[in-house]
């Protein structure tokens, strides 16, 4: 029966009015609840989340900062490149010229050697000739000192032999001379 | 007295053999689970506490890691208190001041909505804040709050001013609309606050017991119709049950979402 009491006591409670119990129960528990979340729960998210946000756009910084020096390397080595290739062509067209030079200095030495030698062949001819002659002459000199020596010493037996005696020489003599000519046309 | 007696007994036991009576505001009128010094602790006392407990718990729990990939719980704590800060007040007080009513602002939502699942939780199944007791000290919170952050923002007479003069209207209509504001922006506010939440829980919480005491009323009335519209009446609990599921998470909702515009407004430049 007491229980019955207070329900109707209770029951009689109008749900709008607030039981004041209650009010300074919720005020007290929702009180607690903001000072933990205030203190340990929202500065944690709020480091969790500021955390990552520093790490994604750090690392979208670092990225950049590394794509930049990527760049920046292609560009200085794409630089590098070309400017070997323009050194290698340099090169090249230098080599080029060099070897056109070294090929018309060789056939002009081998000009004038070719000309050096014929016209040493050519002085040799000369010289060879010049003692040809000389020593044809002394020849012809001894020869002829022979032959006056062979006309005179002989007794001029008959005129026959004499005049074919000197027909003889001047044969021989007009070979000579011929050959001689011939020698000097050469 | 005796037959408001048995009215109440009967529908905290639900339907009894002697007849079913239709559940009413004595519904919620729960008899002490003990006493402490002659002060009766009921049972939407203790669920207070037990929120608490639970919002204390999943905060700390939730929060204590601060890795930057997180774990499951730091996940959903993340998530809801990210949805707090970002949806409710950073899109409504403004990215200059939020950051200062976050904790209240989530506070509230996780008070609240765990007070309001207490009403679907099996041996549970009380919505604490189906008592206004609770309901207005929350409101009168975000009254004073808002308030507060208008004065702090304009000066006692500047934040009167701006919340009830209307820019770019002149003349004598002010005379009808500065009371109008008056009423409907600072006096109406704590008291809609509170009637929303609390008319959302202790109306829903009405209905699941009217289907479930009336469902088994009808089920033991030893009529066969009777019993075929009591099993309608149990799988209609149900259905209202996904509803008040519904309901729960709107009410916290619109009650830290409506606080976080009221602060924004109060904070709001003059517009």
């Amino acid at each position: 029966m007491d229980t019955a009491v207070v329900l109707a006591a209770e029951e009689s409670h109008n749900p709008l009015l607030p039981v004041w119990s209650e009010v300074i129960l919720a005020l007290i528990v929702f009180a607690i609840i903001f000072f933990i979340v205030k203190k340990y729960v929202a500065p944690s998210f709020e480091k969790t989340f500021a955390a990552r946000t520093e790490a994604i756009e750090g690392g979208l910084a670092a990225a950049e900062t590394k794509q930049a020096e990527a760049d920046a390397k292609l560009a200085e080595l794409e630089q590098q490149l070309a400017d070997a290739r323009h050194e290698a062509a340099r090169i090249r067209e230098e080599a080029r010229e060099q070897g056109a030079a070294i090929v018309s200095e060789m056939r002009q030495q081998a000009q004038a050697e070719s000309t050096r030698i014929v016209d040493a062949g050519k002085a040799q001819i000369e010289a060879e000739r010049q003692q040809a002659v000389t020593s044809l002459r002394a020849e012809v000199g001894n020869l002829a000192t022979g032959l006056a020596g062979r006309i005179v010493g002989e007794s001029l037996e008959d005129d026959a032999r004499q005049s074919r005696v000197v027909e003889r020489f001047l044969a021989e003599l007009e070979t000579a001379e011929a050959s001689d000519a011939a020698g000097k046309d050469a | 007295m005796s037959l408001t007696a048995s009215i109440a007994a009967s529908a905290v036991t639900a339907a009894d053999d002697s007849g079913f009576h239709a559940p009413g505001p004595g519904s919620f009128e729960l008899p002490a689970v003990f006493e402490v010094a002659g002060f009766g602790v009921t049972k939407p006392m203790l669920l207070l506490v037990l929120s608490a407990v639970v919002v204390i718990w999943f905060g700390i729990a939730s929060s204590r890691s601060t890795s930057l990939v997180p774990g499951r719980l730091q996940y959903v704590g993340e998530s809801s208190y990210g949805f707090i800060r970002n949806s409710i007040g950073r899109d409504n007080i403004g990215s200059e001041h939020f950051v200062k009513f976050v904790p209240y602002l989530f506070t509230l939502f996780a008070f609240i909505l765990v007070n309001n699942y207490f009403g679907l939780i099996p041996f549970v199944q009380y919505p604490t804040m189906s008592r206004i007791g609770f309901v207005a000290p929350l409101a009168i919170i975000s009254w004073l709050v808002f308030i507060g952050s208008g004065i702090w923002k304009h000066g006692p007479l500047g934040y009167l001013k701006h919340a009830t003069m209307p820019s770019g209207i002149k003349g004598p209509i002010l005379i009808v609309l500065v009371p109008l504001e008056f009423f409907s922006n600072i006096v109406v506010r704590p008291f809609t606050l509170s009637l929303r939440l609390f008319g959302n829980m202790f109306a829903g919480h009405l209905l699941l017991i009217l289907f479930a005491t009336g469902g088994a009323a009808l089920i033991v009335s030893g009529n066969i119709f009777y019993g075929g519209v009591g099993v309608l009446a149990f799988v209609m609990g149900i259905g209202i049950s996904f509803l008040e599921m519904l309901v729960m998470f709107l009410q916290a909702y619109v009650f830290t979402l409506l606080s976080a515009m009221y602060i924004g407004e109060a904070l709001a430049d003059e517009h």
